[in-house]
């Protein structure tokens, strides 16, 4: 008898024979074989590709990423039910940040909810819990007349990000996206293929776009390199996961399994805007009312080192005289700040901007302040004339 | 990548030369990407054949310094303080620390820059 080894399945986007062939420094994330990083010979490299998407545009395969479409007669009372932003408040092509809760009140993950017609709507979910939030959508819902799919294959997608990121997707599609507003979508050609959705959202605190084309291969090679031959002359560089991440920590976008999970809730997260609790009856919403009305014992905070260090993921935290009061969710050098940034959960009364405290970097307690977040926001852009 | 010969290479992708000047090598600056902070040990610190003596984090990761040979340390690259991306530029002129060598026979047990190459080269393939 023989005993056959599980071998975890690492999945691959349709652009992994592409990444691969630019030369990128592929890893295992979430169980997908993704590029962190570009070769420097083309631009890349973690603070080059960051400070591209900051001055001018960067483009990611996010195809990782999945999709669920909830369509049907009763579509909104059940986004409504699954998730704690209002939905109801979504004009056909809006979108919104929102979360699916457990009924505790914590994470089942975060989403955008996007309203794509007048009874249809697609979430787009995590790479990590693509299948824990289509069965969560799917017995959750199951009391609406409303028709639950996984199209998490159905797309290759691809974000290009930065000040010129529109200016970039313009060249290469027929509508007008200067019409579309930030976090709203619209559908129109693309490289020659009909009918895109694509949304103006991301996860940089850039401005820019999300598209969504077919999954295949070659038509996903093929827009990949006609996006990076229409930015030349916006100096574009593809991006990878370690891009990503700096980006959406300097804008303290939350990650999942990091700032939020299944064992914080929404209020320690700091989401509370996202949350409506004036809407009807959603899940999580009982627990979350019990939550407030206890008050929090964490809360996410912003830190900026002061003395020379890096914070990282899983440093604990220390109070002036040493004692630990609570851990480091993400922490990295913020290329465009040029500072080093953490966010951390620490107890509400050590919380207040200003307050100095200490990491533990191996063994040593450095000094860190509580500072404002979002560390970085994007300039406004100043009205054309 | 051609190693310079006139060094001594480590598995663990250090550099040392026969007056005991150590620094990383061009294959451990490419993996870990762009280096932006080096923490070195003071002078007179002893560090230990195969110990960890010093970190080189880069934006994505931390990773420890081993010790290629025992010795005392002499002298420290005060300048990757200020400018860590030096490593990142030129892996083998950018040195870490100099130490005075305890015992220079501990130098044969390393690897001579045709052996690590061949040995980045088979690491490479898994």
């Amino acid at each position: 008898m023989s005993v056959v080894e599980a071998t975890p399945v690492v999945r691959k986007t349709a652009l992994n024979a592409v990444h691969r062939q630019m030369g990128a420094k592929m890893v295992e994330f979430n169980g997908w074989d993704m590029p962190v990083e570009y070769p420097a010979s083309i631009g890349g490299g973690i603070i080059a590709e960051h400070m591209a998407v900051r001055t001018g545009v960067g483009i990611f395969d996010v195809s990782h990423m999945g999709d669920i479409r909830l369509a049907g007669r009763e579509a909104l009372a059940a986004v409504q039910h699954i998730s704690m932003n209002d939905a109801a408040r979504l004009a056909v092509g809006q979108a919104q940040y929102s979360a699916l809760l457990y009924p505790q009140g914590t994470f089942v993950d975060d989403v955008i909810v996007h309203r794509l017609g007048e009874d249809e709507y697609l979430l787009v979910i995590n790479a990590g819990t693509r299948e824990k939030d289509f069965n969560w959508v799917r017995d959750n819902t199951r009391q609406f007349d409303c028709k639950v799919e996984n199209l998490s294959d159905d797309f290759t997608q691809i974000a290009i990000q930065g000040p010129k990121g529109v200016d970039l997707l313009q060249k290469l599609s027929d509508v007008d996206l200067s019409a579309v507003k930030f976090y709203w979508v619209t559908r129109g050609t693309v490289c020659g293929l009909k009918n895109i959705l694509m949304g103006r959202t991301g996860y940089t605190a850039e401005d820019g776009f999300e598209i969504y084309i077919p999954p295949d291969e070659e038509t996903s090679a093929r827009v990949w390199h006609e996006i990076l031959a229409a930015g030349k002359e916006f100096g574009v560089v593809p991006c990878g996961l370690g891009a990503r991440n700096t980006l959406r920590l300097e804008g303290t976008l939350p990650l999942y399994g990091h700032e939020i999970s299944d064992t914080i809730n929404v209020w320690e997260a700091g989401l509370d805007r996202f949350c409506k609790m004036e809407k009807a009856e959603f899940i999580g919403r009982a627990a979350l009312e019990k939550a407030k009305a206890e008050g929090v014992k964490k809360t996410l905070v912003g830190l900026e080192m002061v003395d020379r260090g890096i914070a990282r993921d899983g440093y604990k935290v220390q109070d002036e005289s040493g004692r630990e009061i609570g851990y480091v969710t993400s922490g990295s050098p913020a290329p465009f700040l040029k500072k080093n940034i953490a966010l951390a959960y620490v107890p509400p009364a050590l919380a207040a901007i200003g307050t100095t405290v200490r990491v533990e970097i191996r063994g040593q307690g450095v000094k860190a302040q509580v500072v404002p977040t979002p560390f970085y926001k994007r300039p406004k852009k100043a009205a054309k004339s | 990548m051609s190693y310079p010969t006139d060094r001594k290479y480590t598995k663990e992708h250090e550099w040392i030369t026969a007056d005991g000047t150590i620094g990383i090598t061009d294959h451990a600056q490419e993996s870990l990407g762009d280096i932006v902070f080096v923490e070195l040990p003071k002078v007179g610190t002893e560090i230990t054949m195969g110990k960890a003596f010093g970190t080189v984090e880069s934006v994505k990761a931390v990773s420890d310094l081993f010790a290629p040979v025992s010795g005392t340390v002499t002298a420290v690259n005060e300048a990757l303080a200020i400018g860590p991306e030096q490593v990142n530029k030129d892996a083998h002129g950018a040195w870490m620390v100099k130490i005075k060598v305890k015992d220079p026979a501990e130098m044969n047990a390393l690897l001579s820059a045709a052996d690590y190459e061949k040995f980045v080269s088979e690491e490479a393939g898994h």
